[in-house]
């Protein structure tokens, strides 16, 4: 019987030779990950646990992202507790503001997750690095207390699904427009516990950029990882990251899977995810007129250059609606600097957004872009739970960067096609 | 586990609730479980955390716990006073959350069904049995693997880790 990409990373992981989905585990850790909302609880754990040394300083990131640079003095708090430990621990990867972008778009910049091994992190999105052809899963505080403590974690072998996209992407359709179209298509738990294996020629065509941002969102459909298969396009993008060695693993051609779906894409149309719930999803043209206040670009799931590059294309020479705000929040610091060099700051600064550090801010409702009572924001964020942006009273409608940049220019739910040529 | 059998009025929530709903991001800014306790819920239902008294159990519908792995909403139930979550799905970070700080949970589609808020509810944490004293009718939980048993039987993984580093 074969194996999946995902059995088999845990299987070299865990010493075994096989593993099948169900099977409970301990597996290595390669990357262990906490951020200043949960490190600080993980940090509680690992001394009650009485653990005194981390298991390896060089396999620990502590990325102060969520409510930095710090947004009140308790925020501020939070992170003197990561602060004192990552000095005290000597923790090779830690990263004070300045140089911390928004975790998911950092770590694989920087080269600290690499195809096959397995990474948790205390975050939900942590699945984002499957897009590497790694094992990378969100988990909690105290599996992170003991991922730092023991440089293991317990899990469960996932059944793993198998999605397979074929058809050429129209305009203005990325990665987020296939990833919000698949949890409309199975539902916001319809991968629930499962691993996600993205298949077909249609996520060939796609850049990492795009692949970062589909795998991203796994966790949405409730899948424990969201994978794909390493290419060309992998190999070229990894290439002076790292210079740590890993192993590319690949899925059996008779290995098992739990649901196998192939999806049509050629006629997919830019898609929008309506509140409250990420499975909400509808085709642009079927979204209704929606008069909206602020517009997000940015996040774990479109910080990065390409979605720059795209909202830097519409807004170019024009101007954001007079009534709205547009607020971006590229991934890194370099990714600034990247866009600074190739003039997309200006762009922005004249359209009239206004561009941040990298922060997960407005996201989670934390800071940098909260929500009033009856306010709508169109964002490229992940999730529009009741209450995600700031007032319970508020609606956020998850979209790609295209049509967010779009939004901005006329101040409702705006289809690119509208704006621009091609 | 402190106690393996529970008894306490039933709290009933529908699909989907999320961790956002939980304990919203805007409190995530400390640790204190009482602190977080004190706003449980209050995105779905304002009156939930001073109306909750020790002992009571949230019963729930598919993929509770779903959205952002952050612990502090099992440990904001908890701290609240509720007992055990019974739910017809739970979403795999809450799952294990859960867990690992020593939050009872059981998963069993057929008790959310039947329960209805303000029911009385006896739980055998043992052997998985739920018991709806208001309807009369019992059910039974899909048991937990060993494994997982041995974390919950130590209070927690924090226990399991600290034996683990004894050894």
């Amino acid at each position: 019987m074969g194996m999946t990409i995902t059995e088999k990373i845990l299987a070299a992981h865990t010493g075994k030779e096989a593993l099948r989905p169900g099977e409970l585990i301990n597996a290595q850790v390669d990357l262990a990950l906490g951020n200043d909302i949960t490190a600080p609880l993980a940090i509680e754990a690992f001394h009650d646990m009485g653990a005194e040394d981390v298991f390896d300083r060089s396999k620990v990131a502590l990325v102060p992202d969520h409510f930095t640079p710090a947004r009140d003095v308790r925020a501020a708090e939070q992170c003197a507790i990561i602060r004192s430990f990552a000095l005290q621990q000597e923790i090779e990867h830690y990263f004070e503001v300045g140089r911390v972008g928004i975790e998911h778009v950092l770590l694989p910049e920087e080269g600290l997750v690499l195809p096959g091994e397995v990474i948790v992190g205390a975050d939900s999105h942590t699945c984002t690095y499957g897009a590497l052809g790694a094992f990378s899963t969100g988990v909690g505080s105290t599996d992170l207390a003991m991922a730092m403590a023991l440089g293991e974690i317990w899990l469960r072998v996932p059944q793993s699904m198998r999605l397979t996209y074929t058809g050429e992407l129209g305009p203005w359709v990325g990665g987020k427009d296939l990833i919000l179209f698949t949890i409309g298509e199975i539902g916001v738990d319809g991968a629930r516990y499962r691993a996600i294996e993205f298949h077909g020629p249609t996520v060939e065509t796609l850049s990492m950029d795009g692949r970062f941002t589909m795998a991203n969102m796994a966790v949405e459909a409730g899948a424990k990882n969201g994978i794909f298969h390493v290419d060309e396009k992998t190999l070229q993008w990894l290439e002076g990251r790292s210079s740590r060695e890993y192993r590319v693993f690949e899925s059996d051609a008779d290995a098992t899977y739990v649901e196998e779906l192939t999806f049509d894409v050629s006629a997919l149309e830019p898609q929008v995810a309506l509140p409250h719930l990420p499975s909400n999803v509808k085709p642009i043209s079927q979204a209704g007129e929606v008069e909206i206040d602020q517009v997000v670009i940015g996040s774990c799931t479109n910080g990065r250059l390409e979605d720059m590059e795209i909202a830097a294309r519409i807004l170019s020479g024009r101007e954001v609606h007079p009534h709205i705000r547009v607020l971006v929040f590229p991934g890194t610091p370099r990714i600034v600097g990247e866009m600074s060099r190739r003039g997309w700051l200006n762009t922005l600064l004249e359209a009239g957004a206004a561009v941040s550090a990298p922060t997960c801010g407005p996201c989670l409702g934390g800071h940098m872009g909260v929500l009033a009572d009856g306010e709508r924001s169109v964002s490229t964020t992940n999730r529009n739970f009741v209450g995600r942006m700031g007032h319970t009273g508020s609606e956020v409608y998850l979209v790609g960067p295209a049509v967010a940049a779009a939004s901005a220019l006329t101040g409702r739910l705006t289809d690119p096609r509208e704006v621009m040529e091609e | 586990m402190s106690s393996m059998l529970l008894e306490g009025d039933a709290w009933r929530f529908g699909r989907n609730v999320d961790t956002d709903v939980i304990i919203p991001a805007r409190y995530l800014d400390t640790t204190d479980v009482k602190e977080l306790a004190s706003h449980c819920m209050e995105d779905l239902d304002p009156d939930f955390c001073t109306r909750v008294k020790e002992g009571d159990i949230i019963v729930a519908e598919e993929n509770f716990g779903s959205g952002s792995s952050r612990e502090h909403a099992p440990l904001a139930i908890k701290g609240c006073g509720v007992s055990c979550v019974i739910a017809s799905s739970f979403a795999r970070i809450f799952y294990r959350n859960a867990i690992n700080v020593g939050l009872p949970i059981l998963e069993c589609p057929e008790a959310v069904e039947d329960i209805e808020t303000g029911d009385r509810l006896r739980i055998d944490l043992e052997k998985g049995r739920v018991e709806n004293l208001s309807s009369g009718h019992s059910f039974q939980a899909a048991p937990f693997p060993e494994f997982m048993r041995e974390i919950i039987s130590r209070g927690g993984l924090v226990q399991y880790v600290k034996a683990r580093l004894q050894s």
